[in-house]
């Protein structure tokens, strides 16, 4: 059985409200090793057997219209066995 | 790309710049290089362009505007007047309260939910400007048909965005209106307003004055968000043919905002700004222009010292950024070290980026380079003022000379049919699924909020003193006439706070309109202003400020003109409010004011696919009347409700709603009683024992009254049609849960 992952990202221009939070409770925790942090979503979709191409095009379609908001996210698809 | 300096400029005069692109046209061009004897800079052209936009210089409104200030009442509370963030008035025990409402509505369209959520933000920071600590926001919300997709889209969005940023900083969302109408599809309208409270001595303005005072930018750090944002979007109309524009969206951060404000209030407690400004719309562009401008002009910015969140950006875009929750203040020398202390408290970025100077001009400066040398003013306040054509559009008279028929119920089968019909079409259906996404009572202020007639808020624990507020608009009676449209507008803004018990004190306004190029549109425009103004005169309201938000149209098809017009109210003890639900059985229910039984512009028109063919015509001495009525007889009132959207079936469906006791009255002309939205006139209960009083102040205000009926049991009766609480309840609350799900 594959999964097929669907990585979203805010674009790097956009805001990310909840990475910069991260990025300021690591220094508070001891950790001192990030320069910065950006936070985003993955998603993991099982299907039966290997994907096929339409399903690929399928899961890219959700990605541009329901996983990722296409206006301030991107988004990557991949297959991991 | 290199720097473009001043000495560039000069040197290089014919450099081809890209100024049609950043929405200049051929002779506001020239007219900047007239102004600076030379060619702009890239940044001064990034700065003019920004902020010679419709959005931000009114160009096409200011010659309309005016009659605001000329026709304006003069009033003892207003303190602070149009111009400023927003309008200041006194409601006494030396309290101030601010108020203002702006649009967010094409962010909104590109972005529903960071559009909708910044617009709360961006409103929010203009009262904190003022001095004042935000208390609660409203949000008059406009979308295309309920059914439409884009609709299923841009709403969730939007309810959520308001919400989300709300919500975080902890403010109370006392009302507002939702309405649909096909003309907002792809133009949905987001209105924000924000209340705020403060002691008189508190009140701040944006103003930099005082050589040697520094220049201090604080709060988030700069990005690339809605960089030309302002100029770009809020002034190109959508078209259809053309890709969707999406550029850079501003993202908000309500935690920031709220940290924002906390910092803010306590410098403003310790009493170390001499001027402060919010960075919204233009971003700095707007905010060191205008500080400068309202001083004696000199300032002297280095823009290499403002924190950027990424270093990539060049200066203009600098400039032209709109990253949320950022503040711009003038303080003194020695003050400086209190004011870096407690924004390091509050974990708030400041930054000195200036100062003022004794010229009179602006210069800012990148790496010692000198890239902008402009007079303020002339990028502040002496944009272009444009003279639109205006030309009534045939269709007003074509209307009125028409005449249109809607069927009407006879029997009481029919009635109870059309009365269910009414309450679950979406324009008259209760709006919980949405509004209990907002948080109505966090504070612990609220004491009346949507669906009531006007949000109330308490302001002194001791003294139970509180503010009403209420937003209104009817935009059907707009489009077949915006003069008359306007003042009933502002009439029925009244109203709603005169029947929760509050007295109406101040105006401020939301004028949302398609294309001033249309001269068509340019005329429903100035009627509108005209309108306003002139009502506003005759009730004795001063208008303290408003917002003008063109080029919502899709195409050549414009929105209905859109005035939506707050009023603020204040109420001396907040225990003393009228509710509008019936609260017990046995009372008697009258309709206090005169109907006529027109249908024109009503929902039940809408419904069957008709606008009408006149607007009502407003009775402004009536209303004054009405609304001191109202104030007298509030003792006695048991409950009280606003008839318009929906007519009197509305009222009293809500009015046996809310608290679930139901009511038997007697209606003649029954259809056209329960439909016409004849203006005027409020459902009221009161016990029979006061049947005296309400005669005798009817006789002196000279304002029609009718008994309808009684209070009591469980159904609704209308002459012999009989609906259940619960069939009632079911058509009322079933339609947003099945549209929105």
């Amino acid at each position: 059985m594959a999964k097929i992952i669907v990585e979203v990202m805010l674009k790097p221009e956009i805001l990310d409200p909840q990475g910069q939070a991260v990025a300021s409770a690591l220094p508070r925790l001891g950790f001192t090793f990030a320069k910065s942090v950006r936070q985003g979503k993955r998603f993991e979709i099982e299907v039966d057997g290997d994907p096929t191409p339409a399903q690929m095009a399928e899961v890219e379609k959700a990605a541009e219209t329901l996983l990722s908001n296409p206006v301030i996210e991107t988004y990557v698809v991949k297959v991991e066995k | 790309m290199a720097l473009d300096t001043v000495t560039i400029a000069t040197q290089n005069p014919d450099t081809t710049q890209p100024f049609a692109e950043l929405g200049l046209k051929d002779d506001e061009y020239a007219r900047i290089k007239t102004i600076l004897g030379r060619r702009p800079t890239s940044s001064e052209l990034a700065m003019y362009s920004v902020m010679w936009s419709e959005h931000c210089s009114y160009k096409s409104s200011k010659v309309h505007l005016k009659q605001f200030g000329e026709k304006a009442f003069k009033s003892d509370a207003l303190l602070v007047g149009i111009g400023e963030n927003a309008g200041v008035v006194d409601i006494g025990q030396n309290y101030a309260i601010t108020f203002k409402i702006e649009s967010h509505n094409h962010p909104s369209f590109i972005e529903p939910y960071q559009g909708a959520a910044t617009g709360v933000g961006g409103i929010v920071r203009d009262i904190l400007t003022m001095g004042a600590r935000p208390i609660a926001i409203m949000d008059p919300l406009r979308f295309g048909l309920a059914d439409a997709p884009d609709t299923r889209r841009v709403l969730p969005g939007i309810v959520a965005g308001i919400g989300g940023y709300g919500n975080c900083l902890g403010l109370p969302n006392i009302g507002g209106e939702i309405v649909f109408d096909e003309t907002y599809a792809g133009n949905p309208l987001v209105n924000a307003l924000c209340v705020g409270v403060m002691k008189h001595e508190d009140i701040k303005l944006a103003t930099a004055h005082g050589t040697g005072n520094l220049v201090v930018l604080f709060g988030a750090k700069t990005g690339g968000d809605g960089i030309g944002g302002v100029s770009v979007l809020a002034s190109e109309t959508f078209n259809a043919a053309k890709p969707t524009k999406r550029p850079s969206v501003q993202v908000g951060d309500p935690f920031a905002e709220k940290v924002l404000i906390e910092c803010c209030l306590e410098i403003f407690k310790a009493d170390l700004v001499i001027g402060i400004q919010d960075l919204g719309g233009a971003g700095l562009s707007c905010a060191t222009s205008e500080l400068a401008s309202a001083g004696s002009g000199g300032m002297q910015i280095n823009l290499e010292k403002v924190p950027l969140r990424d270093p990539s950006l060049s200066p203009e875009e600098i400039l032209m950024s709109e990253s949320q929750e950022r503040m711009c203040a003038i303080v003194a020398p020695e003050k400086i070290k209190h004011f870096m202390a407690i924004c390091r408290k509050w974990d708030v970025t400041a930054t000195v980026i200036g100062e003022v100077t004794s010229g009179e001009r602006l210069h800012i400066t990148f790496n010692g380079e000198l890239i902008v040398d402009v007079p303020p003013r002339t990028v502040a306040h002496d944009g272009p003022i444009y003279n639109r054509p205006i030309k009534k559009p045939d269709y007003v008279d074509q209307l009125a000379k028409s005449t249109f028929e809607v069927p009407l119920p006879t029997d009481a089968d029919e009635v109870k049919a059309a009365v269910l019909k009414l309450i679950a079409s979406p324009n008259i259906a209760d709006k919980s699924w949405v509004t209990s996404q907002f948080d109505k009572y966090v504070q612990g202020n609220t004491v009346l909020a949507q669906p009531e007639d006007s949000g109330l808020i308490r302001i002194d624990e001791e003294t139970h003193l509180g503010v009403a507020v209420s937003t209104d608009a009817n935009a059907r009676w707009s489009y077949l006439d915006p003069y008359e449209g306007a003042k009933l507008a502002l009439a029925e803004s009244c109203r709603n706070i005169a029947t929760s018990g509050a007295k109406p004190l101040a105006v401020t306004n939301c004028l949302n309109f398609g294309s001033p190029e249309d001269p068509g549109v340019m005329w429903q425009f100035a009627e509108t202003v005209r309108g306003l103004a002139d009502a506003a005169l005759e009730l004795g309201l001063p208008i303290t400020g408003g917002n003008v938000s063109f080029y919502n149209q899709t195409g050549s098809v414009a929105i209905l003109p859109t005035p939506v017009i707050g009023v603020l109210g204040v109420i001396q003890d907040v225990r003393k409010r009228t509710p509008m639900g019936i609260p017990s059985a046995d009372l008697d229910l009258y309709v206090i004011g005169k109907y006529n039984g027109n249908l024109s512009g009503s929902e039940w028109a809408h419904l069957h696919g008709e606008i009408g063919n006149a607007s009502p015509v407003a009775d402004l001495n009536m209303e004054k009347r009405l609304v001191n009525f109202l104030l007298d007889g509030q003792p006695i009132f048991e409950s009280a409700h606003d008839v318009s959207n929906g007519g009197l079936a509305a009222t009293l469906v809500e009015s046996v709603l809310k608290n679930k006791i139901g009511a038997r009255v007697d209606l003649n002309d029954v259809a056209n009683a329960l439909f016409s939205e004849t203006p005027g006139r409020v459902l009221v209960a009161i016990k029979s024992s006061a049947t005296n009083e309400i005669v005798s102040l009817a006789g002196k205000y000279q304002i029609p009254i009718y008994k309808i009926g009684t209070t009591g049991g469980t159904d609704l009766e209308i002459n012999q049609a009989v609906i259940s609480i619960e069939e009632l309840s079911k058509a009322h609350t079933e339609t947003f849960p099945k549209l929105f799900g």
